[in-house]
């Protein structure tokens, strides 16, 4: 058994996502503690490329299962080629990404391994040689400590919460082909169905902005778009107006839709009901534009703009185009 | 066509959660049906509407009052309960969990075996999946859309990923984690309430199921919570509520000025 950290790096579209570097960085202060190295495992077709980046970012070893069976993640071909890996390297801690692939591998693969899995982790320790996890429960609502009663211990780490380390170009790292045999695949890709617009993904995105029932009427979100245009962000929305049908359940934030971890959250004509708040309340600042100056989405928020949303927002929106216009 | 639906009571998603002792305190808890499970309910009976034809059995493993949950989906219009219930059951973890329910699965003839995508408690989202691992069938998780072939042999689903969907095709026996979108549920109808009230759901306890009391409960878990805390309060909200234009400049400028943002 080593005390190396793996790390299953996620690839789209032949590149790095952002959280592979988070988990690399993260890895890493993990591995130091444990007196480790920090590795990481790409799949997919045509992936060799991203071996590169991945020494650039700290990974001291990379194994590349490299085939066409892998270009389209999938649980069953992902979990057996990994299973193996893991069975034969022993690492201490396997990380993946709490991402709609990780979420979907990292129980397959624990429940192959028979070991426990920390799911949504945003923090780690290390205490006598052991690994603890911290993540959230009740959508945020409560935190938990994770003891995991064997090795190699398994987490997915929550996107937008460590940092992604520098890269340095000057370093390398050996890289090894592993047996890239998917096995049989039931559940398979028949195609991708990706939403047309270049707007940045909400559990990834740097900036949200979301809107509530102040709107008043679905085509009001347009408000909202043109603000998270300005600020390259992306758009959420409050339950109420999903469950109205103003917008795809994709665009919930909140305890049964997504929890967001932001830099910045702007709350707009959102009273802040509890599953609201369990959902971005973890974002580092909030601004929250409301009426009602009773609304608790004010007790979250860091600045509060009681007012209308209507007269708010487009100023908003103009001051930040001003900003960005003088650099 | 046998659908099986895994069901999990949760803490309304109302409830204010209380800290005691580094631990959680559910003693004023009020309990409801998982949201996600209700999904999973939903499109179960849909199926068998379409078909015209299959029974959908409820499992659930929990404490007594799971079969309050279990009521639930047999008024909305389930055929069957069974509750997985046993003393060396409690505090399983997740795969503990899952293990229980494959034990009770091997003992049905399952086709679609349904989950919601995640228990709105301890938020894990593992059980449905390592359960499709521990029966060595496919899984396909998040499914916001669910179509049956005509030969009543696989599904076509499409699975939320970030910024699209996947679509996907599995054969059968499968088991499904249900996501928000994938159908609106029904209310149970009065005469449905009615109806299972006196309604005795059986049990089943370790020895029925085939499972060794040491492999399960608190005793097996591969992950414990050691501690709960409760979040940090944030740090108080600076209030502007004079002039909404006016405000909103300010406010920009501390944003660029103050959090550095740009």
């Amino acid at each position: 058994m080593s005390n190396d950290v793996l790390v299953v790096a996620e690839i789209r579209d032949g590149a790095l996502k952002k959280i592979s570097l988070e988990m690399l960085g993260e890895g890493r202060n993990i591995a130091d503690q444990l007196g480790g190295d920090v590795q990481a495992v790409a799949l997919g077709h045509g992936v060799a490329d991203v071996a590169t980046t991945l020494a650039h970012y700290g990974a001291q070893k990379i194994f590349v299962a490299d085939d066409p069976s892998l270009e389209n993640y999938t649980a069953e071909g992902y979990t057996n080629v990994l299973a193996n890996l893991v069975k034969q390297t022993r690492p201490a801690l396997v990380l993946l990404g709490a991402t709609t692939a990780g979420k979907d591998l990292a129980p397959r693969l624990a429940a192959r391994l028979a070991v426990g899995l920390a799911s949504d982790c945003t923090g780690f320790a290390v205490q006598d040689g052991e690994v603890l996890m911290t993540r959230p429960i009740y959508a945020g609502k409560a935190i938990a400590t994770i003891k995991e009663a064997g090795r190699p211990y398994m987490a997915t780490i929550r996107p937008n919460i460590f940092a992604a380390p520098e890269a340095d170009t000057s370093r390398a790292a050996e890289v090894e082909n592993i047996p890239a045999d998917a096995g049989e695949i039931r559940a398979k890709v028949l195609e991708m169905i990706m939403e047309a617009g270049e707007r940045v993904e909400l559990t990834e995105a740097d900036i949200v902005v979301s809107g509530g029932r102040g709107l008043k009427a679905p085509e009001h979100f347009a408000l909202i778009e043109e603000l998270a245009d300005v600020l390259g962000a992306a758009v959420g929305a409050s339950r109420a107006t999903v469950d109205a049908g103003w917008k795809d359940h994709s665009y919930q934030v909140g305890q049964t839709g997504k929890v967001v971890t932001p830099t910045l959250y702007i709350a707009c004509g959102i009273s802040g009901a509890i599953q609201h708040l369990a959902g971005m309340k973890t974002s580092k600042y909030i601004v929250a534009v409301n009426k009602d100056p009773e609304a608790p989405i004010f007790k979250v928020a860091d600045y509060g703009i009681v007012g209308d949303l209507f007269k708010v927002v487009p100023v908003l929106a103009e001051e930040f185009k001003k900003m960005k216009a003088e650099g | 066509m046998h659908i099986v639906i895994c069901v999990k009571q949760v803490p309304d998603t109302e409830t204010k959660i209380r800290v005691k002792d580094g631990q959680l305190d559910h003693s004023e808890t009020k309990y409801v049906v998982n949201p996600y499970d209700e999904y999973a309910i939903e499109e179960g009976l849909r199926i068998k509407e379409t078909l015209g034809e299959g029974k959908i059995t409820l499992v659930s493993t929990g404490p007594e009052r799971a079969k309050d949950a279990l009521k639930s989906g047999l008024a909305v219009g389930a055929d069957e309960a069974i509750h997985l219930l046993d003393k060396a059951f409690e505090g399983s973890d997740p795969y503990a969990t899952a293990l229980i329910l494959s034990k009770a699965l091997q003992k049905l003839d399952y086709d679609i075996v349904f989950c919601g995508k995640q228990g709105v408690d301890e938020d894990h989202a593992q059980v449905g999946i390592i359960l499709a691992e521990l029966l060595d069938i496919p899984h396909v998780s998040v499914v916001t859309e669910l179509e049956i072939s005509d030969d009543v042999r696989s599904v076509v689903t499409h699975r939320e990923v970030e910024g699209g969907h996947a679509v996907v095709e599995t054969s059968l026996p499968v088991v499904i984690t249900a996501q928000k979108g994938l159908n609106e549920p029904r209310y149970a109808s009065i005469k449905g309430i009615m109806a299972v009230k006196k309604k005795v759901i059986p049990e089943w306890n370790a020895a029925e199921i085939g499972v060794e009391e040491n492999a399960v409960g608190v005793e097996s878990a591969r992950i414990t919570f050691t501690e709960v805390t409760l979040p940090p309060d944030r740090a108080g909200c600076r209030v502007f509520d004079e002039d909404p234009a006016q405000d909103a400049a300010k406010v920009a400028h501390l944003l660029r000025d103050e959090a550095k943002i740009l």
